[in-house]
């Protein structure tokens, strides 16, 4: 019998520890466990034996830390051969009549993925695929994944095992006492990403005891439609007398696990600590008891590494201002590669209180499949919002969501079989939850009957590719009221029938309605109230939007979603506020001062709001170019003196120059309205070395050389050599910056400008980072040792001047 | 095989005068005194202070230095350790979401990057203080990379400790630990007391360090 057969209808009892028994058998510290399979093959037979007579129904291979990074493929296939072996003559020789399976249990590395650690997403999927083809090849029952403490690794797991293997996934993850993974996870998100990626059986294992996870188990069951799995450590480590004892008797532990299959929990057994006789006494107080039926939780979500967005009664918001439609800026920091401009629209929206990121980076010129992974990955490396993979590009597509860190929402599908196949395809193996457009071969319908229709055979063909209805939201289409007077009428009665009798949820791109009429925001607003009034689940929309805000916020209070209105009242107050700021800021500046020193004065104090609302001021009468070089520049002479002198500390200096930022970024958006450019000084390669993940310092410096108008070209941290000397032929740059900070990655470094000189001869090369001097400096050849940021800034000065 | 022990630990209070220090300015003005008050409320709810430790036993013999599942030669170390039988081996780490917000204003607030920098050094230095002081008789700690103490020795630390899965520590292949606020050490446990809390700029040979606290 299939194992998932079997679970339709039995509580299924894993093992137990097997490292914690295989040390109280004489595995030393630092002993690989997984060699025990070659060494010591009567042993872990034994121990696997000992657990199928307990009753264990799933004994775990002895593979948890078998991989291609601990050791070379022949050990490796060596190892898994003969750990499945154990664990099959265990089974022989197990007289116990119950069911038993033999899973292929794979553990985390212990490598911390990018961007945090080194560990690249892919590197980590090539290296768990090795693990699952070996145990495919030998012939395990299951995949078992478990005590995962970082949700992206576990992604990289699972991917690896469904894409080399047709065998049933379990996965479990381990939990801390917040009821997180290590990396931020919720039970809830977990749930959300591992079910979307089709894992047949979820759940928690290992770092607590049954007690400590009830929380995340409850959880887990809550949010959960396939199986839940619970195999929780016997309880905390103690040292009695030099051995290591659990706190959690067999007893307490099973009383406990108990309580949770009764509670719902359908696949139960031990971690750390716990032997054979936990698991006997599992299996014998839940003699007897059926399973709780499954049921489907219907939850409609999209995840983040640390959270899931539920969509229910209280509406959800789309930040729609990751695209470069209509927006000169964001094309211009498209062109420029300028991800730096794209991270600060994502945050600004997230505080403004969006729940999901749109993210839309096509533009003709560029690549977009190598833009869309970018933005997704430096987006979720600092803003834990979900986001909205947006591209009708299919190979930019797939990209973006096998790397998405969580459950994403994709936008879009629409009824056009071309479409269907395209996109289906993807959600099965990512999942996701897809915006579905209902518009097909025949264009877009007039009537409500006709999108209803698109609706309805775009469920037919999902479900066909098992995407169930909970999985696919619609989106009726707001189209413009100045060209149809009925447009947004025909919206809102589809909208209304697919939410309330196809029981679907809804979406809808709002501000289309305006299109080609005044005052926009005025009918936006009006429509989303509509719109939410006839069931609209999530709207695509502008957060800066006050109006939009507005209705959002009333909507919320006056359906009851907001006790004593304390959103609203939260809102409003710091809506108010803001608005008077504005409208203060925007008079002329006081008698005493003229506008031109209060600029300065803003941007020496390092008051970058102030800076950038008195640049649009100046802006109205002086010209960019002007402001630049009789406000901006001067104040930033004026601190990099002080700072130079020490009379302005490091802090100071960059918060001034974070407002010189601000100040030239609203100059910027300014000129490319006016089409004309400001003239840059020359290119300026700058890079942490490969090794090393700290970027601090680097991002100083960029942040200074940028607003003293050089073109700087950051290529990050952890760079390896070939790619910075690329780069800087590409641009034949007259100056690379180099960062290190640990003596470890100086080498890295040395290596680098060994290259630089080969390859690029013309440039010159400085370098920084906390643990160089200018001896180290000379040593491994650079041109200049910049013991501060502004040393920098006045080397690269003294260069371009030369040029 | 030793009992690796895990601690969870509250908040310890926050040393102003350190996070100044940290940030590089002993004497903050009005608006940098506000930023690091903005960045301490907006990152103390997301830091987390776990420690796991593991005692064991020492033997000195020259510079040569044997803990039984491990073993290292520096000089430095031998001498702080010298009259210790056995040492706590720990690491310590106030998690990832520090390295996120260090990561998120690296980008769009360089300034805000730099606080949290120090806020973090401050944390990380106040656990492994809060730890230290649970153990009596201790002689200060010491880390792997101080004086001639090999920075190698931080693969067999977490060799031994288990630190992925125990606390969510990692180690890179250039021996950088992820979380980057974290640390590991050793601390040598003696019969009688001993001053534990020397200044640790005080020891230093770094003399020309810029976040040195003592005259030079």
């Amino acid at each position: 019998m299939n194992v998932l057969e079997y679970l339709k209808e039995n509580i299924v009892y894993l093992d137990g520890g097997m490292g914690t028994i295989l040390q109280s058998k004489g595995l030393q510290t630092g002993e690989l466990p997984e060699e025990w399979n070659l060494s010591h093959p009567d042993v872990i037979s034994g121990i696997h034996k000992d657990y199928y007579d307990a009753g264990s129904n799933i004994v775990n291979t002895n593979t948890f830390g078998a991989n291609s990074l601990k050791f070379s493929d022949d050990e490796l296939e060596e190892i898994i051969k003969a750990a499945v072996a154990n664990a099959k003559s265990a089974r022989e020789a197990s007289q116990t009549p119950h069911e038993k399976f033999i899973a292929l249990d794979i553990g985390p590395t212990g490598k911390l993925l990018k961007p945090y650690g080194d560990f690249d997403f892919e590197d980590a999927v090539a290296v768990f695929a090795k693990t699952v083809k070996i145990g495919v090849k030998y012939g395990v029952d299951l995949i078992y994944i478990e005590t995962m403490n970082d949700s992206y690794e576990t992604k990289a797991a699972l991917l690896a095992a469904k894409e080399n293997s047709d065998l049933p996934v379990f996965v479990s993850n381990a939990y801390g006492e917040d009821e997180k993974l290590m990396t931020g996870a919720s039970p809830e998100a977990m749930t959300a990403m591992l079910e979307g990626m089709r894992a047949d059986a979820i759940g928690l294992n290992c770092s607590l005891g049954p007690k400590q996870l009830e929380g995340v188990a409850k959880k887990l069951l809550r949010s959960a439609s396939v199986p839940v799995i619970m195999k929780p450590n016997a309880g905390l480590p103690k040292s009695v007398d030099g051995k290591t004892v659990y706190d959690v008797l067999p007893e307490e532990f099973a009383e406990d696990v108990v309580k949770q299959i009764k509670a719902g929990v359908r696949i139960v057994g031990g971690c750390c600590g716990t032997t054979p006789e936990y698991i006997r006494c599992v299996v014998e107080k839940s003699k007897g008891l059926k399973p709780v039926p499954l049921t489907d939780k219907n939850i409609t979500c999209v995840s983040s590494y640390t959270h899931a967005v539920e969509f229910n009664e209280e509406p959800v918001l789309i930040g729609e201002r990751i695209n470069p439609t209509g927006k000169k800026r964001f094309k211009q920091a498209l062109k420029e590669n300028d991800i730096d401009y794209i991270l600060q629209e994502g945050i600004n929206q997230q505080e403004k209180g969006v729940h999901i990121l749109d993210v839309n980076v096509g533009l003709p010129e560029i690549d977009e499949v190598q833009m869309l992974k970018t933005a997704v990955c430096e987006l979720q490396a600092v803003i834990n919002l979900p986001l909205q993979i947006d591209t009708s590009d299919a190979q930019a597509m797939e990209t973006a969501l096998r790397r998405y860190n969580g459950k994403a929402m994709i936008n879009s599908v629409n009824g056009k079989e071309e479409s269907m196949h395209m996109i289906f395809p993807l959600v099965q193996k990512y999942g996701g939850l897809v915006v579905a457009l209902t518009l097909d071969e025949g264009g877009i319908p007039d009537t409500a009957e006709g999108r209803v229709a698109i609706a309805e055979k775009i469920l037919k063909t999902a479900s066909e590719y098992g995407i169930s209805k909970k999985d696919i939201i619609f989106d009726t289409l707001a189209m413009t009221i100045s060209a149809d007077k009925m447009a947004a009428m025909t919206t809102l009665k589809s909208l209304n029938v697919i939410k309330n009798q196809l029981g679907c949820h809804t979406s809808l791109g709002v501000s289309n309605v305006s299109f080609g009429l005044p005052s926009r925001e005025a009918i936006n607003s009006g429509f989303f109230a509509a719109a939410l009034e006839n069931g609209l689940s999530a709207a695509i929309m502008n957060p800066y939007s006050g109006d939009m805000m507005k209705t959002y916020y009333s909507y919320k209070a006056l359906h009851g979603m907001d006790e004593n209105c304390a959103d609203y009242i939260e809102f409003i107050t710091n809506y108010n506020e803001t608005v008077t700021v504005t409208q203060t800021s925007n008079k002329p500046s006081g008698s005493t001062e003229s506008g031109a020193t209060s600029l300065q004065r803003a941007i020496v104090k390092g008051l970058k709001e102030q800076s950038g609302e008195i640049t649009l001021e100046l802006l109205k009468t002086i010209p960019p170019l002007e402001i630049v070089q009789n406000e901006v520049i001067p104040a930033l002479d004026i601190v990099g003196k002080g700072f130079e002198q020490k009379t302005v500390y490091l802090p100071q200096l960059l918060m001034s120059a974070e407002s010189a930022k601000s100040s030239f970024e609203k100059i910027k958006s300014f000129m490319s309205s006016e089409k004309t450019e400001m003239k840059a000084k020359c290119d300026f390669v700058i890079a942490t070395v490969h090794g090393d993940i700290h970027d601090i310092g680097k991002n100083i410096v960029k942040l200074l050389l940028e607003n003293y108008g050089f073109k700087v070209t950051d290529l990050g941290k952890d760079v390896p050599p070939e790619e910075i000397v690329s780069k800087t032929v590409e641009l034949h740059a007259p100056l690379v910056g180099l960062s290190a900070l640990m003596t470890t990655t100086v080498p890295a470094m040395e290596e680098t400008i060994k290259q630089l000189r080969e390859k690029a001869p013309w440039c010159k090369v400085v370098v920084g980072g906390a643990v160089l001097t200018q001896e180290y400096a000379d040593s491994i050849g650079a041109d200049k040792y910049a013991r501060d940021a502004m040393e920098s800034v006045r080397y690269a000065e003294e260069i371009n001047g030369n040029l | 095989m030793n009992t690796i022990l895990i601690k969870t630990y509250p908040a310890p209070p926050f040393d102003r005068k350190e996070i100044f220090r940290y940030a590089g300015c002993s004497e903050p003005t009005e608006e940098i005194k506000a930023l690091i008050e903005e960045c301490i409320s907006e990152c103390e709810k997301v830091l987390s202070y776990k420690v796991c430790y593991t005692e064991l036993p020492v033997s000195i013999d020259g510079d040569k230095i044997d803990f039984s599942v491990m073993s290292t030669e520096s000089t430095k170390l031998a001498k702080n350790l010298s009259g210790c039988n056995s040492v706590i081996i720990f690491a310590a780490t106030v998690g990832l979401e520090l390295d996120r917000l260090i990561a998120k204003y690296g980008r769009i607030s360089p300034s805000k990057a730099l606080i949290f920098q120090a806020i973090g050094a401050e944390r990380i230095e106040s656990l492994c203080d809060t730890f230290n002081n649970e153990i009596k008789f201790t002689r200060p700690r010491f880390s792997p990379g101080y004086g001639d103490f090999p920075l190698d020795a931080q693969r067999d630390i977490f060799r031994i400790l288990d630190c992925p899965r125990k606390i969510g520590l990692s180690l890179n292949e250039s021996l950088l630990m992820s979380p980057s606020k974290s640390v590991t050490a050793i601390i040598g446990i003696s019969d009688c007391k001993s001053k534990n809390n020397i200044n640790k700029c005080k020891q230093c040979e770094k003399k020309d360090c810029s976040f040195r606290s003592i005259n030079k």
